[in-house]
């Protein structure tokens, strides 16, 4: 807190939110003003403390709040005006809240009189973002505002984080009235539980200690909860000797380094980590959610196995897949409680079963499903991200993506070493996510090297960022694997799709060298293999933000792949094996 | 897994706060459970919560979502499964209008005294029944009065509470 408050300072309702923003602890706002938060942005105009990113879209501003909160663990948050501020904002929302990214959302409202009269810039804010966001407020009474604001921060961050929206009238903005500071709040129905049982603990001890064949699938809720669960995970996953394989989100809780470390899993994982998690007899799945893209059939997923499942959100539970024991609770607290029980009962592996379990991994592991045939005359785009790993890795980097191809590309091939490195959109799958994200990442660690892995076509989402990018001198790297196609569109269309490639070749495109340089940015092109490297090194030599037109092989696949509709062990590994054989009820799946 | 289609009654408590409603019914809309019936009053004024009693169907396992899911809601308090609880007790109302002359009309009033429904107003050629029990019962006076002249039918969705001392 800056200057003392009295009990009885009267504050406007603008006033509150930039004050209580603080309170919070606060930073950095991304936001777009308009007509109903102007007198919140007339108080931003007389602060110095607080630092607004203004973006060029709602919809940027929102994914920017997403990558500053993903790579620092604390809220991001936006101002919005209202109407189409609000709706612009739903993507964000929607995809905060699929991947459980904690976001506060203050958006502006027409005066509490006209609502309900389709009044200029009116829309049903609270209507609409009601199932796009945890929780969501439309402040009546200046005397809730701040309550409200702090109840929402308390709400996004607390539990199985997400976004919150908080609708604020503009008469409300205006109206005066004693500002209460945040202070312990005691919800009358949110009671998120944190703790784990202690009942489970010890089940779930046993059973591992049991386990003949176990592996760890691991998820975003490691992320989640915090620095301290990765490294509980790592010590677990030490102690026991069990393989441990991750979603898209859980990237980087255990490091890519780490021995027994199998690569992610899913449609697009490796052969490894697919095969043990389908033969495996015990699954300790801990703060992830048996999405679709990872479980592939479900009467077909992990099919011999026991199941533990760790999750901060007990509707997760029995959701996808039957579980035998599921934890509630926070993953740092039941990590601990885990290793704890581990080390108290003196639980041993078995070491034999486990030898033999590893002996079978490796065997999976000789197949190297990751390995392609590259090229000596065109940029093979597997080949452009390990030389962007290979360049980058010894330095602070952060990666975000954008969604297709080169978004499953990167998840196989770069090495994430630490939690908060990786910033992708894995449950809404939003194009256009990476280089605003990129842009918030940059925000909150202005000395890192950021790099927004992208497409040619995805990039074009959110491209009006770039010029946010340059007005605030955030030197974020979007590096375009420029194909062509919507690649992962241009897949599936090959594959199940009997080769009818329906609007998916990127016509038209710009120049995006050009583009670079009419945004004040600057464009890089590679275009053979030999140039790459020195083109790379220059992109991260530049200190300001680059447009990488890195034009890579139109044809090329992701694999491996479990096709729509299969089950783990029937993945295809590469172009030459014969087409899979999709069922109708497959191609249904997306 | 258990696959067979179960009929539940859900009871609710919620904050009454603007919206409450409108998320209850959208957590069904958006996730594509089944509303049956839908009944909502405030029911302590002092404390602002409202009990909403749910009638929906599903596999043990949706049902069990739809408990879980309710749980994740903000302003929601508690859930119970009234059928799980040994056994809740349901009625409902239900205001049935039939019309008709001669004997069928006589039919209609014995059958509707039979089975404790009350005359609650009458014309030269129509009556209106209330009817207030469980809605099993309801159906079948409905269906008595199908060939009766039975005009329309206004329910009121189902009121569930659990037997013994305890609040819920």
């Amino acid at each position: 807190m800056t200057d003392t408050i009295t009990e009885t300072t009267e504050m406007t309702g603008s006033e509150i939110v930039i004050r209580a923003l603080k309170d919070q602890g606060v930073n950095h706002i991304f936001g777009y003003p308009g007509g109903a938060v102007l007198p919140i942005y007339d108080t931003l105009f007389q602060d110095n403390e607080l630092m607004h990113v203004l973006m060029r879209h709602e919809q940027g501003a929102t994914h920017a709040a997403e990558g500053y909160a993903r790579s620092t663990g604390k809220p991001g948050v936006v101002l919005v005006t209202s109407g189409p501020g609000a709706t612009n904002a739903v993507t964000g929302l929607t995809d905060a809240l699929m991947d459980s990214i904690p976001l506060v959302v203050i958006t502006g409202q027409v005066a509490t009189h006209l609502i309900g009269n389709d009044a200029f810039q009116e829309c049903d804010t609270v209507g609409i973002t009601r199932p796009c966001t945890k929780h969501n407020w439309l402040v009546r009474d200046v005397n809730d505002l701040a309550r409200i604001l702090h109840e929402a921060f308390y709400i996004a961050t607390t539990g199985r984080p997400g976004p919150v929206v908080v609708d604020i009238p503009k008469d409300i903005q205006f109206k005066k009235v004693i500002y209460h500071p945040p202070g312990h709040i005691r919800h009358r129905t949110y009671r998120p539980k944190t703790e784990p049982d202690r009942g489970p603990i010890v089940e779930a001890v046993k059973m591992m200690a049991a386990a003949k064949r176990p592996v760890f699938y691991t998820g975003g809720g490691i992320i989640n909860s915090g620095p301290e669960a990765s490294r509980l995970l790592r010590e677990l996953v030490e102690l026991t000797g069990f393989p441990i394989t991750s979603t898209l989100m859980g990237l980087g809780a255990y490091p890519a380094s780490g021995p027994a470390w199998l690569g992610p899993l899913g449609m697009h994982g490796t052969y490894e980590a697919n095969l043990t998690t389908n033969r495996c007899d015990l699954l300790i799945c801990l703060g992830a959610r048996f999405d679709d893209r990872v479980t592939g059939r479900v009467d077909a997923f992990s099919p011999s196995s026991k199941k533990i499942h760790l999750d901060i959100d007990p509707s997760q539970i029995n959701k996808n897949i039957r579980i035998d024991l599921p934890i509630i609770g926070d993953a740092a607290r039941a990590l601990r409680g885990i290793i704890n029980e581990w080390k108290e009962t003196g639980a041993a592996s078995d070491p034999e079963a486990l030898a033999s379990w590893w002996d079978q991994i490796a065997e999976w592991r000789a197949k190297k499903s990751l390995n392609f045939k590259n090229s000596d005359t065109v940029i093979k785009p597997q080949y452009a991200i390990d030389r962007l790993y290979e360049l980058t890795k010894d330095r602070e980097t952060y990666i975000t993506t954008e969604v297709g191809q080169h978004q499953m590309w990167a998840m196989q091939r770069f090495k994430f070493e630490e939690p908060n490195h990786w910033m992708t959109s894995g449950g809404l799958g939003t194009m256009g996510y990476g280089l605003p994200a990129a842009l918030g990442v940059q925000m909150a660690h202005p000395n890192a090297l950021v790099v927004d892995i992208a497409g040619e076509a995805s990039v074009q989402m959110t491209m009006q960022e770039m010029s946010s990018a340059v007005q605030f001198d955030l030197p974020i790297k979007i590096f375009i694997l420029n194909n062509k196609y919507m690649g992962m569109v241009r897949q599936w269309q090959q594959l199940l799709h009997g080769g009818r490639y329906s609007h998916s070749y990127s016509e038209a495109l710009p120049d995006f060298v050009k583009m670079a340089d009419a945004f004040g940015a600057v464009g890089i092109r590679a275009t053979t293999p030999d140039e790459l490297d020195a083109k790379i090194m220059e992109m991260i030599d530049v200190k300001r933000p680059v447009l990488f037109d890195c034009l890579v092989d139109p044809y090329e696949n992701c694999y491996p792949m479990i096709p729509s509709g299969a089950a783990h062990d029937q993945m295809i590994l590469s172009d030459s094996e014969d087409e899979p054989e999709v069922t109708e009820a497959g191609k249904m799946l997306v | 897994m258990e696959t067979r289609i179960q009929r539940h009654t859900l009871s609710v408590l919620v904050d009454n706060e603007p919206g409450v409603l409108a998320r209850v019914i959208g957590l069904f809309s958006g996730r594509g459970y089944n509303i049956e019936s839908l009944t909502v009053a405030e029911t302590d004024r002092t404390a602002h919560t409202s009990r909403i009693t749910l009638v929906t169907s599903g596999t043990p396992q949706v049902i069990d979502q739809i408990q879980a899911q309710l749980g994740r809601l903000i302003p929601v308090h508690r859930v119970i499964d009234i059928t799980m609880e040994t056994p809740g007790i349901e009625r409902e109302m239900a205001l049935v209008k039939v019309a008709g002359t001669s004997e069928m009309r006589s039919e209609a009033l014995r059958h509707a005294q039979s089975f404790g429904a009350e005359l609650i107003d009458t014309s030269d050629t129509s009556y209106i029944f209330e009817v207030a029990d469980a809605p099993g019962k309801i159906d079948a006076f409905i269906d008595l009065m199908l060939p009766l002249g039975f005009v329309e039918v206004s329910r009121t969705g189902v009121a569930a509470i659990t037997r013994g001392a305890e609040a819920m």
